[in-house]
């Protein structure tokens, strides 16, 4: 218990730290780049179109706005990934700095996935308008949407923390999750209907592919306009904390090791 | 009884020297198979044993590689210590190398932040000294261009000007004046006496035994991870380098007599 109130403390000592480092993120990624901060609203939007242009005619049957069900699946999809991969070479990048300056190593982690979280919020933005063009149903439940991208965050974090500490040991960790990420990609409904599925991969996807969960919430709500599936929303939140604490807990076991492989 | 600030106790640090270096999951398991998996072990440092009053300046004198940065780092907590134990009681400031944590493509108004920050500060905190640390430096005229155009002269002086802002109860400093114009040295000298009569506790390491001699009233000589000897600074530097230690000494002498 005691050990816990001391980590808190810690992190609250450097809150600061981690504001900067996600302003720094931020700045970086658009300094130099005409459009600015457009860029995040107008990428997803460009790959929503080439994917319409492609998908539409496969798949529209039984998807009452293919747009809207397209630019969801994908804006979480690419949040969790993108994350995940600055998450993964967080600490390498910043390899001199932790030789040379005692800095509680997670906050580089962290601050990789919440500044993607930034990113995700210009991208809704983008959602908005596309839900608004297409007449989707804007209803109150627009309120839980902070709620699904929590558990997003948390899982998305949890997973972030894991691989940072695993790349630290493996260098080639990346290419294999190259791999994973893209079957994930296939094994996750984002542009073909869930129905299309056959029923037993159907069911595990349901049950053990969390971005899933995730999207399919995402969806009740700017696609259907309906109230969240309570069992989603617990196997979601569930799954969510479980990879926190793996990530937590990996992350914790090897941090002191860190310095001797960077 | 005085308390001590810093106590390090039968300290050893361990290294695992992988006789070839494993980073891959390939590899790993190549070597798993064939069980090839071996780490020869290596203490860069041993059995180390000192106590640090607050208020004194101690100096680490040694060879190259004998121990004395690893020292630094596991007392600034970079490095956990394999056996025996460090006790810190106090805020340490690390200059182990200066503007470490500097961004290249970031200005230097937003690398001020973000190192402050990296040190442990607030933000608040750093911009009520904001204005202090910009005149120490003395790169008022090149505040938002981007650090990478700055020159490694200009760089050092912004990294010593932020770590020693505040006034830290333990300052680190592992050869960082090498760097740096001779007004500059001198000015980082002043800087650091300065701290020392406010009560600052400096650890430092240097090459320069006139440093030495000139900062600092304790000093420890490590040879190959060893404490060689513990004491007074100039009894430490003379069994150090008997021949420098004299020369430096009379010249202090005559400088003080005149």
């Amino acid at each position: 218990m005691n050990k816990l109130k001391l980590r808190l403390m810690g992190f609250w000592a450097y809150k600061d730290l981690l504001r900067e480092l996600v302003i720094r993120d931020l700045k970086l990624k658009y300094r130099r780049s005409f459009l600015g901060y457009i860029w995040s609203v107008l990428n997803p939007l460009l790959t929503m179109v080439v994917l319409i242009i492609v998908f539409s005619s496969m798949f529209e049957q039984g998807i009452p706005n293919y747009p809207v069900y397209l630019l969801s699946g994908q804006i979480l999809y690419n949040y969790m990934k993108q994350s995940t991969d600055f998450a993964m070479s967080s600490i390498l990048m910043n390899a001199s700095l932790i030789k040379k300056i005692y800095v509680p190593k997670y906050i580089f982690t962290v601050a990789k996935v919440s500044s993607g979280l930034i990113d995700l919020v210009f991208s809704l933005a983008a959602l908005f308008v596309v839900m608004v063009f297409t007449g989707a149903p804007v209803t109150g439940y627009l309120l839980l949407v902070p709620f699904v991208l929590l558990q997003l965050y948390v899982f998305t974090l949890g997973l972030g923390l894991f691989l940072a500490q695993m790349n630290v040991f493996f260098r080639d960790i990346n290419y294999i999750y190259s791999v994973l990420t893209m079957a994930w990609m296939y094994l996750t409904p984002i542009f073909y209907p869930f129905e299309l599925l056959d029923p037993t991969l159907g069911w595990l996807i349901m049950h053990f592919n969390p971005m899933y969960l995730y999207i399919h919430q995402f969806r009740s709500i700017v696609v259907y306009g309906a109230m969240i599936d309570a069992t989603f929303a617990f196997r979601g939140c569930v799954i969510s904390i479980v990879m926190l604490l793996v990530g937590m807990a990996t992350f914790i076991r090897k941090q002191d090791e860190f310095i001797l492989y960077i | 009884m005085e308390e001590y600030i810093i106590e390090v106790n039968d300290l050893t640090v361990r290294f695992n020297l992988a006789s070839q270096r494993v980073d891959n999951v390939k590899e790993y398991f190549i070597k798993l198979m064939r069980h090839e998996l071996m780490f020869q072990e290596f203490l860069p440092l041993k059995h180390i044993s000192f106590n640090v009053r607050r208020g004194e300046a101690w100096a680490f004198i040694g060879d190259n590689g004998c121990g004395k940065s690893t020292l630094l780092k596991t007392i600034s907590g970079i490095l956990k210590p394999y056996r025996g134990n460090i006790e810190v009681r106090g805020r340490v400031a690390p200059l182990i190398e200066l503007g470490a944590g500097f961004d290249d493509d970031l200005t230097a108004r937003e690398n001020i932040f973000l190192n402050g920050t990296v040190l442990g500060h607030s933000r608040k905190f750093m911009k009520e000294h904001f204005d202090e640390i910009v005149e120490f430096a003395d790169i008022r005229n090149f505040l938002d261009s981007p650090i990478k155009n700055y020159s490694s002269g200009m760089r050092a002086r912004l990294g010593f000007s932020i770590a020693t802002m505040v006034k830290p109860e333990i300052l680190i400093v592992d050869e960082v004046l090498a760097v740096g114009d001779y007004k500059f040295r001198e000015k980082c000298k002043v800087r650091m006496q300065e701290m020392l009569s406010g009560g600052t506790t400096l650890l430092f390491v240097s090459h320069s035994l006139k440093d030495v001699l000139e900062l600092c009233d304790h000093a420890v000589y490590i040879k190959k991870g060893e404490v060689q000897m513990v004491g007074d600074t100039v009894e430490v530097c003379r069994q150090y380098n008997p021949e420098q230690t004299e020369e430096i000494l009379q010249e202090m002498r005559k400088i003080n007599s005149k």
